[in-house]
């Protein structure tokens, strides 16, 4: 009997040993990224300009530069990055469980899920509101003559929520229609299911260009909602983390004001400006005080660029969307796109 | 009284009873321990990353609407109320998928037995392509089967009786109830109620004496006769709405939604697929004895099939058809791609994004799938035990 108890409390030890190692503090997240060697960002399934896989298999995207971005500031390589694509439903979990390390994934940034989902937003990438498309054949030249309309919407988004909030505070009646992915709902739509198309602005001219016939279908001018659409990360304490997160942005932005371009990178080093000097870590050790190498903003400009080539190549002007800046103009331009200075 | 030899020995090891109660010892400590370490686990990490946890969203306002309830439900409606909007759909659809798939199982089950080589070949081929083909992607099909062909709001097709498809849905008109219409629906219950006595009564008589009433056709005279004579005695108390175009949609009537009826069609088709096999299975399973011991009494085949076979085919069926209700309850769940508000669709999909609490919503939806699964297979068992062989 002796043996047998012996062996029972050997099994309880190893046990407790076994939990007690699972219980340790986890690292920090940028050292698993580097030890991993690959960082693992939440992308949209495919949305054109903001994250879409081409038939190679490569992702371009403004979402997806901005993991670009923060792989080249840690690796100097933007290529060390895996993109996990992720439907509406699954983006916040994958991020909780640390499936991805960052998500930039046109999700919008709101206090529900800043305060109660364990996650924290950091940095606006790019300002939306939510707009309605219909087919030019309807008839409807406004939102407000939407009375009784069935509408086509991607659920478990601020989308359904706003949706359902305009129609209430306009006491018009409406029959929403779900679906789990964009692709759904745009098929549902395109196959007539229903008169309207709603999902952020961006989105309506992105799922647009989808549609076998685009000029068929006019955006209406109703902006209905506030959609800044934002990178999150976990709301665990990891400040380094979030930090080099914030700053990503912050360079691309600062690049833009301070017209350093991938273009001028090498001319811009030499320049007498101060603050493009600290920028770009010729003088200050700002990058090591995120854990980084000090030349981190400058590996972002050489790799992806500032912010203003990043908007054009994937949104802009050179891209099929040509939306223009608007309010993600620089605040020196009239837009909201700010970012602190780098000192 | 000899004392066993064995435990003489000594060592308790060797004691099979003794080592028994160690092998059980140690898989409970096994499972209780995995357990620990689970809820443990869940719990750091909820805590380290700040997530609260617990069912308080229930009662909190949900904010999105749902197209098809079968309750008044609004954005102004709880999380909760959106729970049991879902679990009801899903409910519905799988009540009227297993009725339906029941009785289209049964009729292609018999038709590949049929002697007829046409219909035989044509169940045949019904059933190798449903079986062996993955349901999502017949649930694609119906929706665009369903969806592609009908016209806009605009062109409905207007159906004799007031109704009217379109490829928003199918709208019927609706009853509007005035006074003395309590009557007409007491006249049916009393329909119900007398055709089931009737159908005893009848079964028994057949038992004692052998004669066969015509059971369905006084049922069937029944449930409508009495109605309509209640209708006509209270003078017409029920109106309809009828449905008609207004403004972008059809207006008024109730409306049967495109995902549901294409849901519906898919799991029909796919489950009566499964269970004409299982119907084919319980009818070859009755000995050939029984069919000639019926033919040399004289019996017409379709009697025989049905008071001969049938009932000795079903205590074979019942257990098999149980699996089959089970699936197609749980397959409903895939309403998810084809945007039917289902309980998977409107709890673990909208209400989950809304409120991030994966782990107590996904359990609950786990739970109530488990339960739907747990009183239908009890229902079913009871069923069986009843049809099971008396043995005397």
């Amino acid at each position: 009997m002796k043996t047998i108890m012996t062996g029972i409390l050997a099994g309880a030890a190893l046990a407790l040993t076994i939990s007690a190692a699972s219980a340790q503090a986890p690292r920090s997240t940028l050292d698993q990224v580097k030890a991993r060697g690959v960082l693992n960002c939440g992308s949209n399934t495919g949305l054109a300009g903001f994250g879409v896989p081409d038939a190679q298999g490569n992702w371009s995207g403004l979402d997806v530069d901005y993991c670009r971005a923060i792989a080249a500031a840690i690796f100097d390589d933007p290529s060390k990055v895996k993109f996990i694509p992720l439907t509406a439903q699954a983006r916040f979990t994958a991020l909780q469980s640390g499936e991805v390390d960052i998500l930039v994934r046109n999700s919008t940034w709101t206090m529900t899920r800043d305060t109660t989902l364990g996650i924290a937003f950091l940095a606006t990438n790019y300002y939306d509101g939510q707009g309605f498309m219909v087919r030019k054949s309807l008839g409807v030249a406004s939102a407000l003559k939407l009375e009784g309309a069935q509408v086509c919407t991607q659920q478990g988004t601020t989308t359904e929520l706003n949706l359902a909030d305009f129609f209430r505070k306009n006491n018009l009646k409406y029959t929403p229609v779900t679906f789990a992915t964009a692709d759904e709902t745009r098929s549902a739509y395109e196959a007539g299911r229903c008169d309207a198309f709603t999902t952020d602005a961006s989105g309506l001219y992105s799922e647009r260009l989808k549609l076998s016939r685009p000029d068929e279908h006019i955006v209406l001018p109703e902006v209905i909602s506030k959609e800044p659409l934002a990178s999150a990360v976990r709301a665990n304490g990891d400040s380094q983390w979030a930090n080099i997160v914030k700053w990503t942005h912050y360079a691309m932005l600062n690049a833009e004001e301070l017209g350093v371009t991938r273009a001028n990178l090498a001319q811009s080093a030499q320049s007498n400006n101060p603050e493009i000097r600290r920028l770009l870590g010729v003088e200050g050790k700002l990058g090591e005080g995120i854990g980084l190498t000090n030349d981190w903003a400058a590996r972002i400009i050489r790799h992806v660029g500032n912010y203003s080539e990043s908007f054009e190549r994937n949104v802009g002007a050179s891209s099929p969307l040509k939306i223009s800046r608007g309010v993600n103009a620089l605040w020196s331009n009239g837009g909201l796109q700010y970012a602190p200075p780098i000192r | 009284m000899q004392a066993a030899p064995e435990t003489a020995k000594g060592s308790p090891w060797y004691d099979p009873k003794i080592r028994g109660y160690v092998y059980q010892a140690l898989l409970i400590s096994v499972v209780v321990y995995v357990g620990y370490a689970m809820v443990s686990n869940v719990s750091q990490n909820l805590a380290r990353q700040r997530i609260p946890f617990g069912i308080d969203f229930w009662d909190t306002q949900a904010g999105f609407d749902i197209n098809q309830a079968l309750f008044p439900y609004t954005a102004r409606s709880s999380y909760g109320d959106a729970f049991w909007v879902g679990l009801l759909n899903t409910l519905l659809v799988a009540a009227f998928g297993i009725i339906f798939a029941t009785v289209l199982g049964f009729l292609i089950g018999i038709a590949r037995l049929s002697r007829n080589w046409i219909v035989a070949k044509a169940a045949m081929v019904y059933v190798e392509v449903i079986r062996n083909l993955p349901l999502l992607l017949q649930l694609l099909f119906w929706y665009k089967a369903v969806l592609e062909p009908l016209p806009r709001p605009r062109d409905s097709i207007a159906i004799p009786g007031g109704a009217l498809l379109n490829n928003r849905g199918l709208y019927v008109p609706e009853p509007v109830f005035g006074a003395g219409a309590g009557l007409i629906g007491a006249a049916f219950l009393l329909a119900v109620f007398g055709s089931i006595a009737f159908y005893i009564w009848a079964k028994r008589q057949q038992a004692a004496s052998g004669r066969i009433y015509p059971i369905g056709w006084v049922s069937f005279g029944a449930l409508i006769g009495l109605p309509a004579l209640a209708y006509v005695v209270t003078g017409g108390p029920v109106s309809f709405n009828y449905p008609a175009m207004g403004g972008l949609n059809v207006r008024g009537g109730i409306t049967v939604y495109p995902e549901f009826i294409a849901l519906l069609l898919g799991l029909t088709t796919y489950t009566a697929g499964f269970i004409a096999e299982v119907v084919r299975a319980g009818i070859l399973a009755v000995s050939k004895g029984q069919w000639e011991a019926a033919d040399s009494l004289g019996l017409p085949y379709t009697r025989t099939l049905s008071n001969v076979v049938i009932p000795q085919a079903l205590r074979v069926i019942i257990p098999p058809l149980t699996s089959n209700y089970l699936n197609l309850t749980k397959n409903s769940s895939l309403a998810v791609v084809i945007g039917y508000p289902d309980l998977a669709q409107v709890f673990l999909g909208t209400v989950l994004n809304q409120t991030g609490r994966a782990i107590e919503i996904v359990g609950i939806t786990m739970a109530v799938y488990l339960t739907i699964s747990l009183l239908t297979s009890a229902f079913m068992n009871y069923y069986n035990q009843r049809m099971a062989l008396v043995e005397r």
